[in-house]
């Protein structure tokens, strides 16, 4: 019973401290739909005198869903560090509660945070010219939450390996970057070199940018085009998404429960 | 069962450094109990091993007769904390605080209500209880964290340099409630600290160098350990004047801070008695009833640098903030 009171309790000041930071939800929405507005623009012309087969922004989009919930699921768990920093996390560690606990509220905090994120951009989506057929909204928004859950497993697991506050700005640029380009977001990863395919093999963004762009375009264009565009069957991704939680989530639990 | 904190031999190495040297020691129920030494002489790794944030490297510790090492979080239970730090979360309000480690302890809904309002009236915070802390002052915050560490009822109050970066008026305020604490609650207060007018409201002092207890005593008994009153003295004829009292009085003269400095056991009668005898010239003379600083001169040969301790105080704030943005 302490162990879901706990869960629950660090879960809702997650949720709380997301609500009262106005600033950062403002701007963690601002930059993808930046992206999506701008690249959109430029390079649909371009790109509808080839044979693309698709709308540039429609193709863009799930790439812009998976770069929001990454960054607000990292942000939301590395930020552990500054909680050590400014002694929070010592109010946390010395009360009789379930390490493993704080870690799964942490978790799911950052999770429910991200997916959030992910639903406004989903309703946004009308307003920027995205077409999304109403009848795939839940699979998208299980991928959205198996994504967020991966991403948020992964940030916690980093900020208990992670000494310093310094390496938090280092860690998210050299992380989040390379994973948004090399996740399929702009272009298809059927025709890049290998070593960048070998990387995006191992990148979680990858498996949930294949997965949504399959579901939202799946009844908008040809198949052949949509197989062409496409790295993964759409349960190979979720297989994927589901193990890599896993993994990631089990390891975080277990390096914060061996911390301080 | 009287002692609430008993530790036997405790120890701590840090990298083969040692940081507290086994110390043993017990505080009764209902006592404040003070640790008093200078910045790194063990006070912070102590109070850590005893709330078991941090693993001793040798012997033992119990509180409310539950062991730090086994009975990690009935121990917990048992206690409250305030650190040397704030440890507030400063996005979340003074109410959501409490609440947020109410329900971590435990505290029972029906309950909460009542205590919350009881533990902020007690510290003055009772009106500002739906501000976000970010606006709140760094004595507010340290009553807020009292507050705070009362709220799941503890056995032992533990307070790791309470009054650290305070100015002297909040300073007093916060001295005010927690000698509340002990009239009203019988509380048991463990506190640290460097400032020795602080160790001064303590029922007994533990002072602490070089992480190893050098006396334990009640502030008065400690103060007679001096030999009685200081005088200190001033002269052209600096080295003349120290050979002569030690000839005439055969007492031990020490130089501090460019005066001579020596121990009498009745000051007012004494210093009659120097002008008459005393040959060589003096420019300047004191009398002092002896203080704790003089007591942890005394015992260690050193003075409890605070200017030190404040200016690092500074810098940490200062890139504290600036981490912050």
């Amino acid at each position: 019973m302490q162990f879901i009171q706990t869960i629950y309790t660090i879960w809702q000041r997650e949720l709380i401290r997301y609500w009262r930071d106005k600033t950062r939800i403002v701007s963690t929405l601002f930059m993808p739909l930046m992206f999506l507005v701008i690249f959109g623009a430029g390079l649909s012309k371009t790109l509808a005198t080839g044979n693309f087969g698709v709308d540039f922004t429609q193709f863009m989009y799930p790439g812009i869903i998976a770069m929001s919930v990454m960054s607000v699921a990292f942000f939301s768990t590395i930020s552990t560090v500054w909680d050590r920093e400014f002694g929070f996390l010592k109010e946390i560690l010395v009360a009789p509660v379930s390490r493993v606990a704080v870690a799964f509220g942490k978790t799911l905090g950052a999770t429910t945070i991200a997916s959030i994120q992910a639903l406004i951009l989903l309703i946004l989506a009308p307003l920027i010219g995205v077409a999304i057929h109403v009848a795939v909204i839940p699979q998208l928004v299980i991928f959205m939450l198996l994504l967020a859950f991966a991403i948020s497993g992964m940030g916690l697991l980093i900020s208990s390996l992670m000494k310093t506050t310094e390496s938090f700005g280092l860690v998210m640029q050299v992380l989040i970057f390379p994973m948004f380009f090399i996740s399929g977001a702009f272009f298809p990863l059927t025709a890049v070199p290998s070593w960048m395919l070998a990387l995006s093999y191992i990148n979680p963004l990858t498996y949930g940018v294949d997965a949504m762009r399959q579901i939202i375009l799946g009844n908008q264009v040809a198949s052949n085009i949509l197989n062409g565009l496409s790295l993964h069957a759409i349960s190979v991704d979720a297989l994927f998404l589901v193990v890599f939680s896993a993994v990631m989530v089990s390891a975080a639990v277990f390096a914060f429960n061996n911390r301080a | 069962m009287n002692n609430i904190i008993e530790v036997k031999n405790l120890a701590r190495q840090f990298n083969g450094l040692t940081a507290v040297d086994h110390i043993s020691f017990e505080v009764k129920k209902g006592e404040i109990f003070g640790f008093l030494g200078p910045n790194g002489a063990g006070k912070s790794t102590t109070i850590n091993m005893l709330s078991t944030l941090l693993i001793p490297t040798e012997g033992d510790a119990a509180i409310n007769s539950f062991d730090v090492l086994t009975r990690r979080d009935d121990v917990r239970k048992s206690i409250g904390l305030v650190f040397q730090y704030p440890s507030l979360d400063d996005r979340l309000t003074a109410e959501e605080n409490l609440r947020f480690h109410a329900k971590l302890y435990g505290v029972p809904k029906e309950e909460y209500k009542k205590r919350m309002e009881e533990v902020l009236r007690l510290v003055d915070l009772w009106d500002r209880k739906e501000n976000i802390i970010k606006t709140f002052s760094g004595g507010m915050k340290r009553r807020l964290e009292i507050a705070r560490g009362l709220i799941h009822y503890p056995q032992v109050l533990f307070l790791d340099e309470p009054t650290l970066g305070l100015d002297p008026q909040t300073r007093a305020h916060l001295w005010e409630y927690i000698l509340r604490l002990k009239k009203e609650r019988a509380m048991t207060i463990f506190m640290t600290t460097h400032y020795m007018n602080e160790a001064e409201n303590c029922d007994r002092i533990a002072v602490i160098d070089h992480g190893k207890i050098v006396a334990l005593d009640t502030p008065a008994n400690l103060k007679k350990q001096v030999g009685g009153d200081i005088i200190k003295m001033t002269s052209g004829q600096h080295r003349k004047l120290k050979e002569e009292l030690e000839k005439r009085y055969n007492k031990e003269v020490k130089e501090e801070d460019g005066k001579l400095r020596l121990e009498v056991a009745d000051g007012e009668k004494f210093l009659p008695r120097l002008f008459n005898e005393l040959d060589t010239k003096i420019d300047s003379i004191e009398l002092h009833k002896p203080t704790l600083d003089d007591v942890f001169l005394h015992l260690t040969g050193r003075k409890i640098r605070e200017e030190e301790a404040s200016s690092k105080d500074r810098l940490r704030e200062h890139s504290r903030r600036r981490g912050r943005r």
